[in-house]
């Protein structure tokens, strides 16, 4: 088994990317399209550290990924609120039956 | 080839700790879920003694105020993490550094302001209904 | 195997399988509790990765943040009494098949890619020197993060706000 290098960390962040592109594509819960949405953005941070760690580049790397995971936290913030204001209108919060911008 | 074994940072070998920590407890509870024997009756498995038994689904809805909460906590414990970095690098900036800093914080502050003066950071507690006593008392003495 | 390979295959195990459950999951809840472990482990992998500070930062942020207010979300938008705790999936069969495809040729990208792999190099801790890259290349960009956050903060309260008045 060879020494765990680069493209173990970015076999891991792909298969990880694929199953959030998965859990925003089928699910139905808005929710768990978040979470997707979540497994998506730490796999492309895993990808950013990884890179600047096995190519010696820097802080860059880690820059952008803390730049993310804040992001992410505002992100999640806004997209929580919109979801609980959906439930209110729709009584769930299924992405595929919320069809109507207005009553 | 790098002879060094441990590849790791400081944090790294706290980071083994903290696994070992998880794995020796995990070791211990499923040894002792495999040596201890399990007969369960009716009168073991009742609540003990001071418990409550208990009433409807733990899936409850919360209120949205918890929400209101949590979201500030967020963007305060998100400002939190920024400021780390840079209270412990300004002072090679001097004053320009730490102008970086406070007017980060002068904005969040804006946010916090807003949210003061809107009334999210209230909280009205539900009254409970207390009986006047004094009245009640001149009732009990006849 | 050394021990750094060990613990990468421990937290890469506890990765894949946790993120399968996130995503296959028919009860929110178990997923919501399965993310824990997918962001645990990845807080793992970045101390591996020699970003002790990042690290932190995902146990901070992800963990005692984002994943709270997951939980607060799936905790306010579920009937009281009923058993909508279940949710279901559309459209299994054709995006599976999208998806498997699109995982291959990143995999066989990424497998026959000849990296450019130097042997890093392990600083001992990455704190300070975020700091001082923080100030001197990426001010702006610090400015402009408090900003966001000003505009998430209010945003999401006046949203939120909104369903609590006409309750």
């Amino acid at each position: 088994m060879p020494h765990v290098g680069l493209t173990h960390f970015l076999v891991i962040s792909s298969i990880l990317f694929s199953l959030g592109l998965y859990a925003v594509i089928v699910r139905k819960n808005a929710i768990l399209v978040l979470m997707g949405i979540e497994l998506m953005l730490n796999s492309a941070n895993i990808n950013f550290v990884a890179f600047a760690h096995f190519g010696n580049l820097g802080l860059d790397g880690q820059m952008m990924a803390l730049f993310v995971i804040v992001l992410a936290a505002a992100e999640a913030a806004i997209a929580l609120a919109i979801v609980l204001n959906i439930y209110k209108t729709f009584l769930h919060i299924n992405v595929d039956e919320v069809d109507k911008l207005k009553e | 080839m790098p002879t060094d074994s441990i590849m790791l940072t400081e944090f790294g070998k706290i980071l083994i700790f903290m696994i070992l920590s998880v794995v020796f407890v995990a070791i211990g509870l499923f040894a002792a879920k495999l040596i201890r024997p399990s007969r369960p009756t009716k009168e073991k498995s009742t609540i003990y003694e001071c418990g409550e038994e208990t009433v409807g689904s733990p899936y409850v809805k919360f209120n949205i105020r918890f929400y209101v909460v949590a979201l500030i906590f967020i963007i305060f414990d998100v400002e939190v993490v920024l400021l780390f970095p840079w209270a412990l690098a300004y002072k090679n900036f001097g004053v320009p550094g730490f102008l970086v800093g406070i007017s980060f914080l002068i904005i969040l502050v804006l946010g916090m302001a807003y949210e003061w003066r809107k009334g999210d950071l209230e909280w009205d507690r539900p009254r409970p209904n207390i009986p006047n006593l004094i009245n009640d008392k001149a009732g009990f003495d006849k | 195997m050394e021990l750094y390979d060990i613990i990468f295959y421990f937290f890469a195990a506890m990765i894949l399988v946790s993120g399968f459950v996130v995503v296959g999951s028919k009860n929110i809840v178990y997923s919501a509790y399965s993310l824990l472990f997918v962001l645990v482990g990845i807080a793992a992998f970045y101390i591996l990765l020699g970003a002790d500070f990042l690290g932190v930062v995902q146990l901070m942020v992800y963990v005692g943040g984002i994943l709270i207010l997951l939980l607060f979300g799936i905790m306010l938008t579920n009937k009281v009494k009923g058993v909508e705790i279940k949710s279901d999936s559309n459209f299994v069969i054709p995006s599976l098949i999208t998806i498997a495809v699109f995982t291959a040729f990143l995999l066989f990208v990424i497998t026959e890619t000849n990296w450019l792999e130097i042997t890093p190099e392990f600083v001992q801790t990455t704190v300070k020197s975020l700091g001082i890259e923080l100030i001197q290349n990426y001010s702006l960009v610090f400015e402009i993060l408090a900003v966001v956050l000003l505009i998430a903060l209010i945003g999401a309260a006046t949203l939120a706000r909104n369903d609590n008045k006409e309750n």
